[in-house]
């Protein structure tokens, strides 16, 4: 079964970091990534820019209509995302409690739609 | 007629076990209610001409099953999945072969699927006593006083998220399983306390909650037999519910324990409740259950309240504060200083929580009541004004109200 897990946080917090801090978040998630391999669970993963760089869409009768910023505005926003095969909803969480941004986040874990 | 009740009888009692069963086959907790659901039918057919049979519960599992397969087999069919043909040839075989496997198991399983933390916590109470207590969905919806249909909503979403998100139906791995016990005994805990407190006499349906509550607490303390917690729950629940009786008065008003009819309580339960909480305490490390339950069994063996071991209750209340450190403890614990050495001390301690329970209508009616005993009846009834601001329930208000009318009289 495959998860989509969602990593929200808050942007401000992130530029806060100093070059060490930096360094160091990258490592540990350089660790996660190896570790879902090694699971066989990493299908895909990213980090997002900032929602400075958000744009939304929508088409209302025949028209495109963009907006400058992201969906909703909330206090923390979406910054990436992992793609993972997990045998079960005890595993997704397991690897969504494992990704470093959960320490000061939330990661929305969602299943994936299956057609039949 | 008599084997229609009998029918129903089986059917609830059995209900959790027949169906942990058939979710271990079937994997599919919406396909094996509705197998269930025809099974009964074909019981309530069969039975009064037939006469029961008899094991009951297996003739359940096997018709529940069959039915099952049959529905699988449609299924199946339809998709054509070859994983799902391999599946469902396993299965028949497996019914064929007779392999079941111990029940413990299966009833873990779904016990720990009923209350994992992924579901909202109303979703969990729903399911485990639709589940495992089999209480029909209108049962629940009454005794939760909310309406039947948004009962039947809040179940079929528990179901589709169990199914959508593939929620497991496994017992959790030895580094989980403390909390997710802790979880599933918190559900129970839930359902007795909202019988518990349930005031309204015409309510019986909320009362029953207490009886259910008992019946899980007692189902969970054998099937987590090692678990001392589990014990601690079930003397708790045993030794509350003994008191039940006396708790209120033939016009249905509040009676504090102190003030309590002795002989009404239940004393059969009582020596259960101390039992089962002994078991609790010879089995480990005193958790927050079964120290409540040591408190709960302190006021139960005397006779008058007079006699109570203040000092004994005192020192429970010091461990419990250790492992749940919550200011509703500290206030508990803070009366029974009171009882110990006087209202004055119980005061002080009291007073120290005044930022913590401020909202709390307890917290001012304990506060009140210790200023009351100390003759301060201008104070008392300032703090009686203030446990009526917060929201309380009808019983308790009237309570209030009649203690508040007693000490402005007595300036």
């Amino acid at each position: 079964m495959q998860y989509l897990l969602l990593i929200y946080e808050a942007e401000n917090a992130r530029a806060d970091h100093t070059e060490a801090q930096q360094k160091e978040m990258l490592e540990r998630y350089f660790a996660f990534n190896d570790y879902l391999k090694s699971k066989d669970a990493f299908i895909a993963g990213d980090a997002l820019q900032s929602v400075a760089t958000a744009t939304s869409v929508r088409k209302r009768e025949g028209k495109v209509v963009t907006t400058d910023g992201p969906f909703a505005e909330t206090k923390e926003q979406l910054g990436g995302y992992y793609l993972v095969e997990a045998k079960d909803l005890d595993e997704a969480i397991e690897f969504a409690s494992r990704i470093p941004a959960a320490d000061l986040g939330t990661v929305e874990v969602r299943p994936l739609m299956v057609f039949d | 007629m008599q084997t229609r009740l009998e029918i129903q009888r089986v059917y609830r009692e059995h209900h959790g076990w027949v169906l942990a069963r058939l979710v271990r086959s079937v994997r599919d907790l919406d396909l094996a209610e509705d197998a269930l659901q025809d099974a009964l039918l074909t019981a309530l057919d069969q039975w009064p001409v037939r006469g029961v049979p008899d094991d009951p519960r297996r003739w359940l599992v096997v018709a529940a099953r069959n039915r099952a397969i049959d529905e699988l087999r449609r299924r199946t069919m339809r998709s054509k999945k070859n994983d799902e043909l391999e599946w469902l040839a396993s299965l028949e075989r497996e019914v064929a072969a007779g392999e079941d496997g111990p029940i413990r198991d299966d009833m873990l399983r779904l016990v720990f699927t009923c209350c994992h933390p992924a579901l909202a916590e109303e979703a969990r109470v729903a399911l485990t006593l639709r589940a495992i207590a089999g209480l029909e969905t209108e049962e629940i919806a009454r005794a939760f006083l909310v309406p039947n249909a948004t009962m039947a909503q809040r179940l079929v979403r528990a179901k589709k998220k169990i199914r959508g998100a593939k929620i497991p139906f496994v017992v959790p791995d030895e580094d989980a399983i403390d909390e997710r016990v802790a979880g599933v005994l918190a559900v129970v805990y839930l359902v007795f306390n909202e019988g518990y407190s349930a005031t309204h006499g015409a309510q019986v349906v909320r009362r029953d909650l207490c009886k259910v509550a008992l019946r899980l607490g007692a189902a969970l303390a054998q099937l987590l037999d090692d678990h001392p917690e589990a014990f601690g729950l079930l003397g708790l629940m045993l030794l509350h519910d003994a008191r039940s009786a006396a708790r209120a008065s033939e016009s249905g008003e509040l009676v504090l324990l102190e003030a309590q009819d002795r002989g009404r309580w239940n004393q059969a339960q009582i020596a259960e409740g101390i039992r089962v909480t002994k078991q609790a305490l010879r089995l480990g490390r005193a958790g927050p259950y079964a120290l409540q339950a040591a408190i709960a069994a302190v006021h139960a063996e005397a006779p008058t309240a007079d006699v109570t071991d203040w000092a004994q209750i005192v020192a429970l209340y010091d461990h419990l504060l250790a492992r749940a450190p919550t200011p509703v403890v500290a206030l508990n614990r803070a009366v029974a200083v009171a009882m110990r050495d006087g209202p004055e001390a119980g005061l002080a301690e009291v007073d120290a929580l005044a930022d913590a329970l401020d909202g709390y209508h307890l917290f001012h009616a304990a506060r009140a009541d210790l200023l009351r005993r100390l003759g301060r009846y201008e104070a008392a009834a300032k703090a009686y004004t203030a446990a009526l601001a917060a929201p309380c329930n009808e019983v308790e208000r009237r309570f209030l109200e009649g203690r508040l009318a007693e000490v402005r009289g007595a300036r």
